[in-house]
């Protein structure tokens, strides 16, 4: 669904993503771990087309991105972001964060597709008409999610997203989104810094270390410790650390 | 005991009266590593503040006992409260990048505070702070001192706060959140260096944080609070044995890289407790 070959990203004078290749299937779910600084964000807005200097291929369902999209390309790809106080407008409410997408893409029956993305990601009518700091930090990810999801793209880019919430809200958002991938065969690329939460939702991980893509490996691999890069076995002991009450 | 609290409530005011924030909390601190966790609006940032008497302002509060070692914490002016804000007890926040002065270097506001609590000359001044920077196992530690807060990572910049937090020597660190700005591995130096710091030098520590297993990891006791409440006090080891459906649920939520689960429990499917 979408193959990735070869980016490099610079920033400044620094390579800050190198020759980085990985390709997920339609409805598959890719994850994207490493320190922070290592790269990984800078590949997902990268993608999201927020990033002008880049070298190497990026291909959504076979047709090659550029540097211009076209807003029809836009509509394809949604990103959430860690903060969603920050990625929210303040002046605006949930009605109308969530009408806006339908407008800029000239989508039809704006009052029945926003009832009905708000009853996905589970809110309640009254919240519709209500700003962004009535919300708690869980509503805002969820209206987040239900903003990125209102145009119907194929691929969500997820950086951080639960990064930010209590571990009980953001188990509700990790089942949310599990339900929402299956439901509407949708493909991840998730970027987290916690393993346990990119194992999660996505049975394919990649590891970054200063720009580079080190290693790939399945979820099963992982948790077998059947890895080979000295940065995804000190990332997989660093885990079992964590976990270890 | 350093401290002492006994049926502590802080109060704000809502639209429809007061609203406790934190309710009848009683507990006690000695030289020990205390833990206390909770979720976001269970209180527990306003309970460390509240030892400190450093609430913001609006607020109402009581206590029938609070006290800090000698220091009647009721009854405190504010020239007593400076006496023991900083000097005995240290507090170290979330992120080094809103808790430092960014238009002072890092070595200034260390030497800063070690002349207001212990007096002496510029020159012994940066000397302590170099040291206290090597303490921090910072290994170039000139350099660190020359540098401003923006010129720093997270994890340099947290250690240079926890310096500062030391330099006057505190009997007690309340340490909010210290890590959770930091990445995994950043995390993880800090706490080892918080453990090995408070047991040279006999400290207490209150460590506040969501994070149920990182406290259980570098706490001895740990507090669970919810809606302004303590649940339940387990001993760190004891996380396992913990009784209560909220402080299980907590364990629970968590995802796992050694034991996968299709869905996630959430907490709102539990009940067991009392409603607030």
């Amino acid at each position: 669904m979408i193959a990735v070959q070869e980016l490099t990203v610079r920033l400044g004078k620094a390579d800050v993503v190198r020759g980085v290749s990985f390709s997920v299937p339609r409805g598959g779910a890719f994850g994207i771990v490493g320190e922070s600084g290592s790269g990984k964000s800078t590949i997902l807005r990268t993608v999201a087309g927020l990033v002008p200097e880049w070298s190497g291929g990026m291909w959504i369902d076979g047709d090659r991105l550029t540097r211009t999209r076209s807003k029809a390309s836009y509509r394809r790809l949604q990103m959430v972001f860690q903060d969603p106080y920050g990625s929210l407008h303040p002046r605006q409410t949930v009605d109308q964060l969530l009408s806006e997408p339908l407008l800029v893409h000239g989508i039809a029956g704006v009052d029945a597709r926003v009832a009905r993305a708000l009853d996905e990601v589970s809110l309640l009518g009254p919240l519709r008409f209500r700003y962004p700091h009535q919300l708690s930090g869980g509503q805002r990810q969820r209206v987040a999610i239900a903003r990125a999801l209102i145009a119907e793209p194929a691929l969500l880019l997820l950086d951080e997203p639960t990064s930010a919430l209590d571990v009980s809200v953001q188990a509700e958002i990790l089942n949310l989104l599990a339900d929402l991938r299956r439901q509407r065969n949708l493909t991840y690329i998730l970027v987290s810094h916690d393993l346990a939460v990119v194992a999660h939702l996505c049975p394919r991980i990649g590891v970054m270390h200063h720009g580079e893509m080190v290693e790939q490996a399945t979820v099963d691999d992982l948790r077998a410790g059947r890895v080979f890069h000295p940065q995804t076995a000190a990332l997989h002991a660093l885990h079992l650390l964590l976990e270890r009450v | 005991m350093l401290i002492e609290v006994e049926h502590l409530t802080v109060s704000f005011p809502a639209e429809s009266g007061w609203r406790d924030v934190v309710r009848d909390v009683s507990f006690s601190v000695g030289k020990e590593r205390l833990g206390i966790v909770g979720e976001s609006g269970s209180g527990k940032s306003l309970t460390a503040r509240a030892l400190l008497r450093l609430l913001p302002t609006g607020h109402r509060w009581s206590a029938e006992r609070l006290r800090f070692e000698d220091i009647d914490l009721l009854r405190a002016d504010e020239a007593a409260l400076t006496r023991l804000r900083g000097r005995r007890v240290g507090l170290v926040l979330q992120d080094p990048r809103f808790s430092l002065n960014p238009v002072m270097t890092a070595g200034q506001q260390i030497a800063e505070t070690w002349r207001t609590h212990k007096g002496g000359s510029r020159r012994d001044a940066r000397s302590a702070a170099i040291d206290l920077l090597r303490q921090m196992r910072i290994g170039d530690p000139e350099r660190v001192a020359d540098a401003y807060p923006h010129e720093l990572s997270g994890g340099l910049g947290q250690r240079v706060m926890i310096a500062m937090m030391l330099a006057p020597d505190p009997d007690l660190l309340i340490a909010d959140e210290p890590t959770s700005a930091l990445d995994a591995a950043v995390q993880v130096e800090i706490l080892r260096l918080l453990d090995d710091l408070v047991a040279r030098r006999g400290m207490g520590l209150v460590l506040i944080s969501h994070d149920l297993p990182m406290v259980s990891r570098h706490c001895d006791r740990i507090i669970v609070m919810r809606a302004g409440q303590i649940v339940e006090e387990v001993p760190a080891g004891g996380l396992a044995e913990a009784r209560h459906p909220y402080t299980r649920g907590l364990l629970r939520c968590l995802p796992s890289l050694l034991h996968p689960r299709a869905r996630l429990p959430s907490l709102r499917d539990t009940s067991g407790w009392p409603a607030s």
